[in-house]
């Protein structure tokens, strides 16, 4: 006897909600306004200009910020030359990796505070900024440390220097932990370095720049320079500077790459994605509708390697679909410091437009949208968790990059069918694979094009665990051994 | 129309390297051997129906080579692409026994190679140590088929309960810019480290010293190397150096040289698609220092796969 | 036909996909109004529980009065759902809870180990719904279900099913006994299929009692059913549920798991003999700001 199956439905507005669970931000203390880092100092700008930072949950804002223009670099650049010459390229390396395991331990230490202005800063849940985000920039500082006197075992045959100056520009999607990523194998391999945040997130590498004070650094190994484009344009152009470490954009990526083109600059890129995520129907099926909900809604889908491309195979595309509207039914979508929080705030208008543009455009393209019926609060940027169906490899909405909690699925039926659509995108960032028959996984990650895979997983990171990508998604890995080699020149 | 037949000036090579012109009377007219290119395991002449006359050291125009067009170059492009994934899924076992077959072949042929060379100007002895340090190196890259995959890949101890391991994996498609000096050695010094490690090339021969490279290529046809994972053209860099960095299904890049112009102009074309740029000296390339296995990994990207550890 | 059981085609399961799914319920921060909710709710979800082999009649009183009226002092505490006992007391707890809403629920089928013959186990039950009981709570035979022998399991209970008549049937799946969650899916699967009207987790005899990732499986595949068949099975958690902090986690696992519809006693229960006070220490605790001692609370 069974119900028509419409009937049947799992109800998720319950009469037991939970109540506010923020978390506590009164220890931590925001000044009214930064300076440069330039220098083992915050100074004020030469440019005499400073921009606002804004928390995008509540639109107020939370500081003014220096704007650094072209004597600004040329300063912090100055600085950095300076520290490489007379402290850093010069101290022993056993000395540099214990000032790298002093920054470590003082962000364990301030763990709370750095994830609460995390989540202030850039509107993502305190759930992630706590338990994700800054540990992990914390155990990049720990696990490079190590490496800074025993380069010699990651170049086997061969010898391995410092390149120097290196200029590293970060996103605004995990501002602390890109900081972590580029700083510490940088100066494990002996360079100083001149580091710019994202214009709308740079307090907690202001943060990190007092925790790096702190330590005890020589003045001028670690450079913070706040601004927009034009900062790092400015990097990117300078002549002093030995290399360049991008975070960004494929489009931002390829105008470095090309205006690097006529130095001896080397480069690092670590740009867009579009991944797919494959289901096949063998596949541990809850584990997977909680890999997809990891995939796309971490960190309100602001994610380079974003599982934004679901394929399903037909033959289970119903049962995952049903299940994953339901688990997205769950996702409290709300105040970025409330505990409970699942996804967050949208880290600026300027995100939340290119969204929603996309969401129009996957609707006039006659996508399928669902979006999930939770409340919005009224001030801020948000998204509700979104998902398309009736999409194909044409649509716009599965060949770009949104950047935003946003998914699209396509069916497949075959194994070299979604092989073939998987690496049908420029793109070649990650990938995840779903099955529960280990020859096929390992048929799977060898067939993917991207450089990192997950298979019965999504979106885990770690120190030890290079991270980067084939094709238009940016070359040089970053973290574990592979990550040391951006930042060395080999003699061999 | 045959480059050979539109010679008017017919060229004999003794074992001497020494050019005696015209054939006396009386004597044999030698056969002279054509030179086209190479595509897909088959030896094309350009589609664009031009060539250039290759001199000899005394001005005697020794063969009419293909002078390449983009369409040329486009065609291997689709050729590599068609042979690389088969390629790479190869046993490294068994791309180390064809790198080790072309050795052997090339051994067997050194008299003709260090005749070619000879006549694009080294003296024999020239010819006869770069012939021997070609072999030497395609060996040693033989022997890297199956170990730089241990030597470069990692398994990484991860704080969470799942096994993660990375590996390198090969670029894809290369193009190649040889050195201009040297016609062999430049030739292997770039495409051994390429192709040992699976990807499939398509390699522009020294403009001034192509015999060697077309020879070459009828030696890989002739050892198990299956078509298209080596493509040879010969022409003007400054005509192809444009298509090679730009072409969107290619990518990798390797230049051999030090035109800071050239380079300048191949970084920004590279730009294009996120292509890597390797680019190395061909000054020593008869030095130890220019056979290693960073070479294989300039041109391999690392993949790291991740899988939980539970029951 | 057996080999069209819907069972057969049980869905694999993950294990650090499921531990990490647990972890994250377990980092939802429950608060104020809504931990209050909470600990009523899982009060009202209790099944007071005494199986041990030197229980008396006396002891059985005791444990009713409490289920009844867990906290004198506190106006507004539930009572529990039910008291479970062992066949042998179901008529003095049936007697004592006479005109309160409290059920009584039995063990049956040769509690707990299951080590005995069908007719032995069905003469059980039906003699214990005789003697009263509104519950069975019978035990799956794990060593036919490790030998691969799926249809004797489905078929044993089907027949105690049929055996309890009105009664409602929890099927204990003994997690503990099972090894891996691909065996505990499977054994949800067939419990339902052959007609439980609850899947249990454990006897409370043996270690690993009920666990978080457990709970979950179990609940999935109680969400799988519901959306194959319609029919909503309720799900019991029972043995080392001890806190009041870990009821309330496994009312979160439930709540985004199953959702509105299985956060009542009619679906969902607690099988605990300390968990009682260590909620009534909580409720207080909520209320007056103050933390608690076990010496204010009384122990039955």
């Amino acid at each position: 006897m069974k119900k028509n199956k419409k009937d049947v439905k799992l109800n998720f507005d319950t009469t037991w909600s939970y109540a506010a669970a923020p978390e506590s931000s009164d220890h931590v203390k925001i000044k009214d306004t930064y300076g440069l880092f330039i220098n083992g100092e915050f100074t004020d700008p030469l440019s005499g200009k400073y921009f606002d930072t804004i928390n995008p949950a509540t639109e107020k804002k939370i500081a003014s910020v220096a704007d650094a223009g072209q004597k600004d670099v040329d300063k912090a650049v100055a600085a950095a030359r300076n520290a490489y010459d007379k402290y850093w390229n010069k101290m022993p390396a056993k000395e540099r990796g214990k000032y790298i395991f002093r920054i470590a331990r003082i962000i364990q230490e301030r763990l709370r505070e750095l994830a609460v202005i995390e989540s202030l800063d850039g509107g993502k849940p305190i759930r992630e900024s706590r338990d994700i985000d800054v540990p992990l920039a914390a155990s990049h500082f720990f696990y490079y440390a190590g490496w800074a006197d025993k380069i010699e075992y990651a170049v086997p045959g061969a010898r391995a220097k410092s390149l120097g100056v290196a200029g590293q520009i970060i996103p605004w999607n995990f501002p602390l932990l890109m900081a972590a990523w580029k700083i510490a194998p940088a100066l494990a391999a002996g360079n100083t370095v001149i580091l710019k945040p994202a214009e709308t997130t740079p307090l907690t590498a202001l943060t990190l720049a007092e925790i790096i004070r702190d330590a005890g650094l020589p003045p001028g190994v670690v450079n913070i320079i706040t601004g927009a484009g034009g900062t790092g344009s400015a990097m990117v152009n300078h002549p002093g500077i030995d290399k360049i470490a991008f975070t960004g954009s494929t489009e931002v990526g390829k105008i470095i790459q090309k205006a690097l083109a006529g130095t001896s600059k080397t480069y690092s890129l670590e740009l867009g994605g579009k991944a797919a995520n494959i289901i096949f129907e063998d596949a541990a099926i809850d584990q997977a509708v909680e890999g997809i909900v990891n995939g796309i809604f971490f960190n309100q889908g602001h994610v380079c390697c974003a599982g934004s491309r679901l394929f399903v195979q037909e033959s289970v595309a119903k049962k995952v679909i049903r299940k994953l509207k339901d688990r997205m039914e769950t996702l409290i979508v709300g105040d970025p410091l409330d505990k409970n929080t699942d996804i967050g705030a949208i880290n600026s208008k300027m995100q939340l437009d290119k969204i929603k543009q996309y969401i129009k455009i996957g609707m006039n393209e006659g996508g399928e949208c669902f979006q999930t019926s939770c409340a919005l609060p009224s001030k801020g940027y948000w998204h509700r968790p979104t998902l398309f169906t009736n999409v194909s490899q044409s649509s716009r909405i599965v060949q770009e990059e949104i950047f935003g909690p946003v998914l699209s699925i396509q069916t497949f039926r075959t194994v070299e069918e979604v092989i073939e659509k998987a690496n049908n995108i420029p793109y070649g960032l990650s990938g995840g694979v779903w099955t529960d028959k280990g020859s096929k996984i390992f048929k799977m990650t060898t067939a993917l094009r991207a450089g990192v895979v997950w298979a019965n997983t999504y979106n885990k990171f770690d120190p030890t665990s290079p991270f980067g990508g084939y094709k238009e998604s940016g070359m040089g890995r970053e973290g574990g051994l592979h990550g040391l080699m951006p930042y060395l020149h080999l003699d061999n | 129309m045959d480059a050979i037949e539109k010679n008017k000036s017919v060229v004999d090579v003794d074992t001497n390297g020494q050019s005696n012109g015209h054939s006396s009377k009386g004597e044999r007219l030698d056969v002279m051997k054509t030179y086209k290119i190479y595509i897909d395991g088959k030896f094309p002449r350009t589609e664009s129906g031009r060539y250039y006359p290759l001199l000899n050291p005394n001005g005697k125009t020794i063969a009419n080579i293909c002078n390449s067009s983009r369409k040329d170059f486009r065609e291997a492009v689709v050729a590599a692409r068609k042979a690389q994934q088969a390629w790479s899924s190869r046993s490294a076992y068994n791309r180390g026994q064809i790198l080790y077959r072309i050795a052997e072949m090339l051994e067997g042929r050194r008299e003709q190679f260090i005749a070619e060379l000879v006549e694009t100007g080294s003296t024999r002895s020239q010819a006869d140590k770069e012939v021997n340090i070609s072999i030497d190196r395609l060996v040693y890259y033989a022997g890297w088929c199956d170990k730089f995959q241990q030597v470069f890949s990692a398994v990484n101890p991860v704080e969470s309960s799942h096994f993660n391991f990375s590996v390198p994996e090969p670029m894809g498609i290369v193009s190649i810019l040889s050195a201009e000096s040297s016609g062999l050695l430049g030739l292997i010094t770039a495409i051994a480290p390429a192709i040992i490690g699976g990807n499939t090339v398509i390699v522009l021969a020294s403009t001034a010293k192509p015999l060697s490279a077309i020879t070459f290529g009828e030696v890989l046809n002739s050892s198990d190397v299956p078509a298209g994972i080596v493509n040879i053209l010969t022409g003007y860099r400054s005509e192809l150096l444009t298509h090679f960095s730009t072409h969107m299904d290619v990518n990798a890049i390797v230049y051999f040289g030090n035109n800071q112009e050239e380079i300048k102009l191949m970084k920004e074309s590279a730009s294009l698609n996120v292509k890597r740029v390797s680019v190395y000296s061909e000054k020593e390339l008869s030095e130890e220092r220019s056979q290693n296995p960073y070479r294989i990994m300039d041109l391999q990207e690392i993949k790291t796969t991740w899988h939980p550890v539970g029951q | 036909m057996k080999t069209e059981y819907y069972f057969s085609e049980s869905p694999v399961i993950d294990q650090v996909g499921v531990e990490e799914r647990i972890a994250r319920f377990n980092k939802r921060s429950i608060k104020k109004e809504s931990k209050m909710a909470a600990l009523k709710l899982a009060m009202s979800m209790m099944d007071l529980t005494t199986l041990e082999a030197k229980d008396t009649p006396g002891k059985v009183k005791q444990l009713c009065t409490k289920a009844m009226f867990p906290h004198a002092a506190i106006p507004g505490i539930p009572s529990v759902a039910a008291v479970c006992v062992y066949p042998n007391l179901v008529r003095v707890a049936k007697e004592a809870l006479k005109g309160s809403k409290v059920k009584v629920a039995a063990v049956a089928t040769a509690f707990p180990s299951g080590m005995s013959s069908r007719k032995v186990k069905l003469e059980e039950t039906r003699w214990a719904v005789n003697e009263g009981a509104d519950e069975i709570d019978m035990v799956i035979s794990r060593g036919h279900f490790l030998a691969g022998e799926y249809a004797y399991v489905y078929d044993e209970i089907a027949a105690v099913k049929e055996a309890c008549g009105k009664a409602h049937l929890k099927v204990i799946l003994e997690t503990g006994e099972l090894s891996t969650l691909d065996n505990v899916r499977r054994a949800s699967d067939i419990a339902m299929q052959a007609g439980g009207d609850f899947i249990k987790t454990s006897t409370g005899k043996i270690q690993p009692a009920a666990t978080l990732p457990v709970t979950l499986v179990m609940l999935e595949a109680i969400r799988d059913f519901y959306y194959e068949t319609g029919k909503k099975i309720g799900m019991k958690p029972a043995g080392g549920v001890a806190t009041a902090k870990l009821a309330i986690q496994y009312l979160v696992v439930l709540r985004e798991t199953l959702g509105n519809d299985w956060l009542t006693p009619d679906l969902f229960r607690f099988g605990a003999s300390s968990l009682a006070n260590d909620l009534l220490m909580q409720i207080v605790k909520q209320q007056t700001g103050v933390y608690q001692s076990i010496d204010y609370f009384s122990k039955d």
